[in-house]
């Protein structure tokens, strides 16, 4: 058996971090765009579809991201799907981070005063330009800090995805562990790459917190 | 035929009646002063008028043609008829030029250089021709009324609604506010107004308008109806501010 320098066991951390960033980049970019569809539709305000997202809001708060997981992975195959790993993991995290995000960008828009939408409506605005023109500009002064460290918590929900088999960080890290017989060593390691990614991101939030307190425009 | 008709306008919020079948019409070129205790239904049915409150039962009509409560509809009748707020309401993130450009620009789709112009003609209009790169929170309130009229003429409206546009001012920006309204009037736009301003009231409308528990109580000519109360409710109201 040959030995492992902590250099070995780094730079393979450092190939399988890739696949977190990765991960957390696509989860956030699709669930961000699913969010925002979300959004649109309940503030359009149908009575039904305004439930269906609160349930669907409700259902992913309610419920830990390792069993959405364990349910897109085994049931899709149910109906006839066979998904990678890969696949599922996007598909579970995308829900999750999708929200999330809309329940935090629901309050955002709600802040934006009623006196806003009056004021565009006797303009002539119909919904799509007040969103766009009006009420969005504003909700996203306001969202930008939450959202950043939101995106805190999918790069460490990603770590989930090792347990469905895909091979990234906390996945590597184990199976390095297998290895090397250095679980200290090992996940010491990928705990400080772990903060090595998220806290320029919470630094970067609370960065944004400071920059768009009583900024109106 | 008048500009806008109200026939037999009911509108609750929940239990509570607050128009109880209100009649009134609008002719063209009329400056109308809706008074009232609060309470007694005059800014709802101001807002009636462009369809910021959905009515339960009645009819409107703007330029003869009757509007229902389908999307396509309300939108056409807030291009005839513009709203001017108690609180403003100009939008935060731009400037006061942007403020005014914005709705010609989108709305109607016209070009952005044929929309600077009609903003800015407006904008002068109202005497902030140096207040254009300005935003809103670096404007006074009475400025910042004025960006908010001069935003509503920019889409050529056929009728301005004002809903107590200088209650939420400090008493001495109450009469530039009052002067720009004085000046639209005088050029002959159609003007619905609720207001405390009595004064003003008599001194610039043509009809008085005054509502008392959801009800149309009493209208006539200003002068008329200031001097010579018919009912003991309008009488406690003008004695009371006196």
């Amino acid at each position: 058996m040959s030995e492992f320098s902590l250099w070995d066991i780094v730079y393979n951390l450092l190939l399988a971090a890739r696949w977190t960033v990765l991960l957390s980049l696509t989860a956030f970019v699709l669930g961000g765009i699913v969010g925002l569809l979300l959004l649109m539709v309940r503030t359009a305000g149908n009575p039904w579809v305004v439930r269906f997202v609160r349930g669907y809001v409700e259902l992913f708060q309610g419920t830990p991201l390792l069993m959405q997981l364990f349910i897109v992975f085994f049931g899709l195959p149910l109906i006839g799907l066979d998904v990678s790993p890969w696949v599922a993991a996007t598909f579970g995290l995308t829900l999750f981070t999708s929200a999330f995000l809309t329940e935090i960008w629901r309050g955002c828009v709600e802040s934006v005063g009623r006196g806003q939408w009056e004021a565009s409506a006797s303009l002539g605005m119909n919904f799509t330009q007040q969103m766009r023109y009006i009420v969005l500009p504003q909700a996203l002064r306001i969202a930008i800090p939450p959202t950043v460290g939101f995106s805190v918590q999918v790069v460490k929900g990603t770590a989930v995805a090792s347990i469905i088999g895909f091979v990234e960080l906390t996945k590597a890290g184990t199976m390095i562990t297998n290895a090397t017989y250095a679980p200290f060593t090992v996940y010491g390691c990928v705990a400080v790459m772990y903060f090595l990614i998220c806290y320029p991101l919470s630094l970067f939030a609370r960065h944004l917190e400071g920059k768009f307190r009583n900024v109106a425009r | 035929m008048s500009l806008v008709e109200l026939h037999a306008i009911h509108k609750s919020f929940g239990a509570l009646e607050v128009l109880k079948g209100i009649d009134l019409s609008i002719d063209e070129g009329q400056v109308i002063a809706l008074i009232g205790k609060s309470g007694s239904g005059k800014s709802t049915l101001l807002r009636t008028i462009n369809g910021l409150e959905a009515i339960d039962d009645g009819v409107i009509m703007v330029g003869g043609k009757k509007i229902s409560e389908r999307d396509t509809d309300l939108l056409a009748l807030r291009l005839q008829v513009g709203m001017v707020f108690q609180q403003f309401n100009l939008f935060p993130h731009y400037t006061a030029l942007e403020n005014v450009m914005l709705s010609p620009q989108v709305v109607k789709k016209q070009s952005k250089a044929e929309a600077r112009e009609i903003a800015k003609e407006m904008l002068v209009k109202v005497g902030l021709a140096d207040k254009m790169m300005h935003y809103p929170d670096q404007l006074s309130g009475g400025q910042q009324q004025r960006v908010a009229i001069a935003r509503a003429l920019a889409m050529k409206p056929k009728v301005l609604l004002c809903d107590e546009v200088t209650s939420a001012l400090d008493p001495e920006l109450v009469n530039e506010v009052l002067a720009v309204v004085r000046q639209l009037a005088e050029e002959g736009m159609t003007l619905v107004m609720v207001t405390h301003e009595m004064r003003f009231a008599r001194e610039v409308c043509d009809k008085l308008v005054f509502m008392h528990q959801g009800r149309i109580h009493e209208t006539g000519d200003p002068e008329e109806v200031f001097a010579n109360p018919k009912t003991p409710e309008l009488s406690s109201f003008v004695g009371g501010l006196a």
